[in-house]
């Protein structure tokens, strides 16, 4: 009961909590005024420009990512372009050397045809003066030997024989013209 | 339980609204008072150091102010506004969000331990005075006297009959009721969230101090129900400034709204 009654006695004593004070009202409102004041020149201005800068900087680093890509292409391409025109040259110097060794060797083949040909052309040559003046000295030599053995066998000389010698010459001529169309 | 610590002697007083009648500091000017203000140079020396030099990169301070600033412009502002609209009204949403939660979160800081707002002529001042006009004057602004009364009190594609009943509920609650509602709702949550604190950790106190020797231990649960209903407090203050916030650009977004 004391203490009900206390209770009662402290509520009528207390002022009621939902009548506001003046006081509190005009105070709240002058210091969320200054708030406000503060946030709207300031604070509010500068954190919406840093936004705006950071989309600026977001789109512009954006731009020139897409810009140096763009260049990079182009670069590649120009590389590229170039790479297959060095290419072709090259092919063709390759080519070129190609053929200009096909050239050279031809032509130094049919040089040494040519020299080749000379070479057996002069032995040939040569071997036949050879051979002729060989035949020649050999018929000297047999138409000697062969009277001189003659003469032996007879026991006189026949050397003095012009005649004779004339029979010697007829005969190794007939010799030659048989042999001749034998050996072809 | 009462009865018994009273049998023991002494008398427990239950902590009530005489509580929040705190006694002038000096010249009439009161704790809350000063808390009032002290709370705008938190903020706007938390905002002001921040923006002094901000960086596209964010330095970790000016990462937490920005989180704060963030979440009033575009889950508060924003969401409730438009995203075509809401910037002039973004430092009014943004000083209503951080003022009110700076001033509830005074609630469980030690020294401070009050929440401003349980005191009702701090959160009418703000509903009363500031939101209630600015959300009527915006719309009219928009609209004209006419038709913003009538696409407030009158919304469209309704029986014409219905209008008898619907367009006084909608005066009694647009002019009424709304900055009312608004005012008490962060009042009545601050009021019962202190109390609340306040018997626990009295009780805890007078439990320990007062009661016999059975009944000290008692009191240990009387503290860890306050230290419990501290972090629940810490929730429902965050919660009630952003609801208040919240609701305010609410108002005015439904004041802009093109159609009710």
């Amino acid at each position: 009961m004391v203490l009900s009654s206390s209770i009662i006695n402290l509520a009528e004593d207390a002022p009621n909590p939902v009548l506001p004070h003046p006081a509190e009202i005009i105070l709240g409102l002058v210091a969320f005024g200054l708030l406000l004041f503060v946030l709207a020149k300031f604070v509010v201005p500068r954190f919406e420009a840093l936004y705006a800068e950071r989309t600026a900087a977001i789109e512009g680093g954006i731009e020139k990512a897409e810009a140096a890509q763009r260049e990079a292409e182009a670069a590649l391409q120009q590389y590229q372009a170039q790479l297959a025109e060095a290419r072709a040259e090259s092919a063709r110097i390759r080519d070129d050397a190609r053929a200009e060794a096909e050239q050279i060797k031809e032509e130094l083949r049919a040089q040494a045809q040519e020299e080749s040909a000379r070479i057996v052309a002069q032995g040939n040559a040569q071997l036949e003066a050879q051979r002729a003046q060989i035949v020649a000295e050999l018929r000297a030599e047999l138409g000697r030997q062969a009277v001189e053995l003659a003469s032996r066998i007879v026991g006189e000389s026949l050397e003095d024989e012009a005649r004779r010698r004339g029979t010697v010459d007829r005969f190794l001529s007939e010799l030659d013209s048989v042999s001749a169309p034998a050996k072809s | 339980m009462g009865r018994l610590v009273l049998a023991e002697g002494g008398t427990f007083t239950p902590p009530g609204a005489k509580d929040f009648d705190l006694p002038a500091i000096f010249a009439g000017v009161t704790k809350p008072m000063i808390m009032v203000v002290l709370s705008i140079v938190i903020i706007a020396a938390f905002f002001l150091l921040a923006t002094r030099k901000l960086a596209i990169v964010p330095s970790k301070y000016q990462f937490i102010t920005e989180s704060v600033y963030d979440f009033g412009r575009n889950n508060i502002a924003r969401a409730q506004i438009g995203s075509k609209e809401f910037r002039p009204y973004l430092p009014l949403v943004l000083a209503l969000f951080t003022f009110t939660l700076v001033n509830n979160i005074f609630g469980i800081i030690p020294i401070f331990q009050f929440p401003t707002f349980a005191h009702i002529g701090f959160p009418i001042a703000l509903s009363v005075f500031v939101v209630f006009p600015v959300y009527h004057i915006v719309g009219i602004r928009k609209f004209g006297l006419g038709k913003y009364l009538k696409k407030s009190v009158m919304p469209p594609g309704i029986p014409k009959p219905v209008y008898l009943l619907l367009t006084p509920i909608e005066i009694f609650l647009r002019f009424f009721m709304d900055p009312i509602t608004l005012a008490i709702r962060v009042f009545a949550a601050m009021f019962a969230g202190h109390l609340i604190l306040l018997v626990f950790t009295l009780g805890g106190e007078y439990l320990l101090t007062e009661a016999g020797w059975a009944l000290k231990p008692v009191s240990l649960v009387a503290f860890v129900m306050a230290i419990a209903m501290t972090f629940l407090e810490a929730l429902i203050q965050v919660l009630q400034a952003y609801i208040f916030a919240l609701l305010s650009a609410g108002y005015i977004g439904t004041a802009l709204a093109e159609d009710h």
